[in-house]
């Protein structure tokens, strides 16, 4: 299996994803965003980071990069795209996938462990997984998700809704909402449910000495779907 | 402008300096030379107060490739790999402007670090503030924390451990160190002599703005109440230019093109430039017509003492400016050859085809002043009498729920989790444990890092307190399993032209020098920082001290977290019950007076190194050293970390509960040990003559003292975690 992670100037995940791809059976590729086509690929990943330094809204100048072009390209033709923090808020201002990311809630970075809730499971990035609470990790100053209610009305027919926040027990209550996130999400699809972006960041937990190992499951599960 | 002694004394230089300038020159310098000048002269770049008696320190060792004199300072973690790293202060700065302030002390020690080929791969801090009841107080710790996150989360680099303290001695001038670990190979490591005539001087990074100016002259003077007025100086900081300088450099450094490089830090492109050719015997010539600047119409006095951040000084190889500026301009950076080394000795700059400056560079480096200060003693204060009643009024829980929610134990949790302390995705201890500890990318090693300084103890004691910090530094280093290997040291002190602080500062040093050297532990870099004061205040002597240590088998990592019930808990190191400069005695007793703890460098080695041994030996489940607060203090944080409960009694000493549990003695660690591995244990501390008490053994949820005094796990929690976040909330 093939896969491609996009390297804006400030992504600085990248690498992450790269070895983690890698280590779970993805023969990865780095591709520099000023390059216009993309390797032949069964996934592309728009890694965590801060592309252009988020000094416009985060994401707006990457989406706006030469490789994207031919990443919606891609995407529009089915092929699976997924963007992690930084790349989720690439891919919503991409318009590949609705709403926007506000910043935090209490207007303050967050890094740390999440519990999210994963019960969609109609599609290749969460198909046959064996459980539905994880424990992620999120790093991000904005995460807040927002759209407006017609959107919401649009998202939760189409079952786009990816990823909730929760906590252990799977209650996704407000109170379990680490950014302020409309309905706790922390995922979502676009409507054909090949585009996924996310906050939390599953390629920083894929072994046991780091903050757990729900990321490594979400990868192995992954590569299984795509094979 | 015609250059006099007062236009000299308002840069900031002495009478008698700018007199010695002039003989040195024989002719009277221009402006621009002047400015020079005084950057160069300055305390905060010619280190012409402390220079005499840092020379004292010990600097080398078996695991030693660079010491002080570097951009860092760089050890040998073997297989061909080295860690190169340093700790700066950024506090004049930060207390004007907290958030640039810390955000461009954050960046200008990556810089630092990785101008030498070495990737970052951990940040640390050390940040102190003044009494949370302080009107400032509030607002710089949020600002400084915002600039730390904003600019290390970033780059990419995890921010995995640090220290903070509340201090009304900080209330005037808060204190931000900043501290960057790389990771280099032993053959890849670059340095910042020049050598060989007519070679290309560029330029790369950011452009030249009117930023900072004078900003090493700031950090070089007290604070009055015009400090407003200095908010210029102050520098800003751009981490995604920084992100970019980062990628584009490892990249020319991948190959063979450089000769020497240089960050522009403190006094910009003058101290940068003068740098490299002063270490290579050189001469250089600049040309400022070709410096990129953000403004038009910059002067040659603005461009040389510009501290614009992101900037690079690099003398490449001849015919590899092609190669170097295609690198740069992939990743949108400026690039300009400037100038050229020459065999003048001299530096020469020119603008718009005329000669601005020419200066030997021995006047500005061999030749800057060096000071004996005359500096004071301190006397060790006498111990305070208590009576061992006084001691019996006290109820331990209602004392451990105050030490607990102290501002300077409490979990500090609100700070750290707005630093990105896991991307890289090799942070295996986080922030809140004795050291942060990050893999070594792709080997089973992994480098373990602490900063820690003890203000109160530098204050009563210098010569002692010196001596604890470097040997804190050590504790928490083993506390992981870590072997330590050496350190570097952000000295903080308020005017060396007074004598008492003078004197904090030369019996810290010699403190610190003394308990290197028995350790083991050399210093390879630091940074001091004078002058922090607001008119006659001055803080408490503030020596950080930031220590770095291998973990051969990442697996072998110790954690302080209790782990298991029935496990037992043996206190190692001699408890003597010394109460005075204690948070109790500070904070319950109010008592100010008397000595720190007593260091017993013998003890702390034995101790330190039988730790080791058994943690080796894979007979430790997990470790934590006391520090502030006592044994008490440090087992309530094993207990909430754990999740799990201790019962213990006091052993029979003569001395009541209270001295034996909050007591501040130093050299003393608190292990977990298997029931099974217990006898071994002992029979190899007692085979090393190392002091231990059999202390206790965990439990499922409550901390039981002497069978009667009962602390839920909650109980615990709710002391220590809910400070900081209610106080900036």
């Amino acid at each position: 299996m093939k896969s491609a992670v996009i390297t804006f100037p400030g992504s600085n995940c990248d690498r992450d994803m790269h070895i983690a791809l890698n280590k779970f059976g993805f023969k990865n590729k780095i591709v520099w965003h000023n390059d216009n086509e993309l390797p032949k690929s069964d996934l592309v990943v728009l890694p965590g980071g801060f592309s252009y330094g988020d000094y416009l809204r985060c994401g707006s100048m990457a989406s706006k990069s030469a490789i994207m072009q031919s990443v919606i390209n891609f995407a529009k033709s089915g092929g699976l795209v997924m963007g992690i923090c930084n790349g989720f808020q690439i891919l919503v201002e991409s318009g590949l996938v609705p709403g926007v990311l506000l910043r935090n809630k209490y207007l303050e970075f967050i890094c740390k462990n999440v519990f999210v809730k994963i019960d969609n499971k109609d599609n290749p990035y969460f198909k046959n997984l064996d459980k539905e609470i994880f424990e992620f990790h999120i790093a991000h100053n904005e995460g807040n998700y927002f759209c407006t209610n017609d959107q919401l009305k649009e998202i939760e027919d189409n079952n786009q809704v990816a990823i909730y926040y929760c906590n252990k027990n799977g209650k996704t209550e407000e109170k379990f909402n680490p950014n302020g996130s409309v309905k706790n999400i922390a995922g979502i699809f676009n409507k054909e449910k090949n585009v996924l972006g996310m906050m939390p960041h599953p390629e920083r937990m894929i072994d046991q000495s780091l903050s757990g190992e729900d990321g490594s499951l979400f990868f192995k599960n992954l590569i299984n779907n795509i094979k | 402008m015609e250059v006099n002694e007062q236009i000299a004394v308002d840069h900031g230089l002495k009478k008698e300096e700018y007199k010695k300038i002039c003989d040195l020159l024989k002719r009277v310098p221009n402006l621009t030379e002047l400015g020079i000048f005084s950057a160069m002269w300055n305390e905060h770049c010619s280190y012409k107060s402390s220079r005499l008696h840092l020379k004292k320190l010990p600097t080398s060792g078996k695991k030693v490739i660079q010491g002080p004199g570097e951009n860092a300072g760089v050890i040998d973690i073997e297989d061909g790999d080295a860690i190169v790293f340093k700790i700066e202060s950024h506090n004049h700065p930060s207390f004007i402007e907290p958030y640039q302030g810390a955000a461009t002390g954050v960046g200008g020690i990556m810089r630092d670090v990785f101008t030498m080929g070495a990737r970052p791969i951990a940040n640390l801090n050390s940040i102190h503030f003044g009494s949370s009841q302080h009107k400032k107080t509030k607002n710089l710790l949020r600002g400084v924390v915002h600039g730390i996150g904003g600019y290390g989360n970033c780059m990419g680099v995890p921010t995995i451990a640090g220290q903070t303290s509340f201090d009304s001695s900080y209330n005037g001038n808060i204190l931000v160190n900043a501290m960057t670990l790389g990771l280099v190979k032993k053959n890849k490591i670059f340095y910042s002599k020049a050598t060989g005539l007519n070679k290309p001087v560029i330029y790369v990074g950011s452009k030249t703005g009117r930023d900072g100016i004078h900003g090493a002259s700031m950090a070089s003077a007290s604070f009055d109440e015009k400090i407003e007025e200095k908010k210029p100086t102050v520098q800003v900081g751009d981490p995604f230019t920084e992100k970019l300088l980062l990628e584009a450099c490892l990249e020319l450094m991948a190959g063979d093109s450089i000769i020497a490089i240089q960050d522009m830090g403190a006094a910009g492109l003058t101290s940068s430039s003068i740098e490299m050719a002063s270490k290579g015997n050189l001469g250089i010539e600049l040309n400022l017509n070709k410096v990129p600047c953000r403004e038009s119409k910059m002067t040659p006095y603005e461009i040389m003492l510009s501290e614009s951040q992101e900037r690079m000084l690099i003398v490449l190889e001849n015919g590899k400016e092609d190669i170097a500026k295609k690198i740069f301009d992939k990743w949108d950076l400026d690039f300009a050859v400037i100038g050229k080394t020459t065999n003048s000795k001299n530096i020469e700059l020119i603008y718009d085809e005329k000669q601005v400056a020419n200066i030997p560079i021995n006047t500005l480096v061999e030749n800057s002043p060096m000071y004996d200060r005359k500096w004071k003693k301190t006397k060790l204060p006498k111990k305070n009498l208590i009576k061992k009643e006084e001691f019996k009024k006290f109820k331990i829980k209602e004392v451990l729920g105050k030490i607990l929610s102290n501002p300077n134990v409490c979990s500090k949790e609100w700070i750290w989790q707005q630093y990105d302390h896991t991307v890289m995705g090799d942070t295996i201890q986080k922030p809140g444990g004795d050291s942060g500890v990050v893999r070594v990318h792709g080997t089973d090693k992994a480098v373990a890092a602490t900063v820690d300084s003890s203000a109160i103890y530098c204050w009563a004691h210098p010569l002692t307190g010196g001596k604890q910090v470097v040997c804190e530094s050590w504790r928490n280093l083993i506390s992981v399993g870590a072997t330590p290997i050496a350190i570097t040291n952000c000295l903080n002190f308020g005017s060396p032209e007074k004598e008492e602080n003078m004197g904090e500062f030369v019996e810290c040093v010699e403190g610190i020098g003394e308990a290197c050297e028995y350790l083991k532990f050399p210093v390879v870099s630091g940074n001091v920082s004078f002058y922090n004061q607001t008119k006659e205040i001055g803080i408490k002597p503030t020596p950080s001290i930031g220590g770095v240590g291998l973990i051969k088998n990442y697996k072998q990592m110790i954690t302080m977290d209790f782990k298991e019930i029935n496990n037992r808990v043996l206190i190692i190191g001699k408890t003597e019950g010394h109460i005075d400069q204690s948070l109790f005695a500070r904070n319950i007793l109010n008592e100010k007076n008397g000595p720190p703890p007593e260091i017993n460098l013998f003890n702390e080695k034995n101790n330190g190194e039988t730790v080791l041994q058994l943690i080796k030996g894979n007979l430790v489940r997990s470790a934590h050293d006391v520090s502030v607060g006592g044994i008490i203090t440090a087992v309530s944080k094993m207990c909430i970390k754990g999740n799990i409960g201790i019962e213990f009694d006091k052993p029979k000493y003569f001395m009541s509960e209270i001295e034996y549990l909050f007591s501040e003695d130093q050299g003393r660690y608190i292990i977990e040990i298997e029931p099974k591995n217990l006898k071994k244990v002992e029979s190899i501390l007692n085979k090393n003559s190392v002091h231990f008490d059999k202390f206790g053994k965990i439990t499922d949820k409550n901390m039981i003292i002497n069978g009667k005094t009962k602390v839920t796990i909650d109980e615990l929690k709710a002391y220590n975690t809910n400070w900081l976040s209610n106080y900036m909330n």
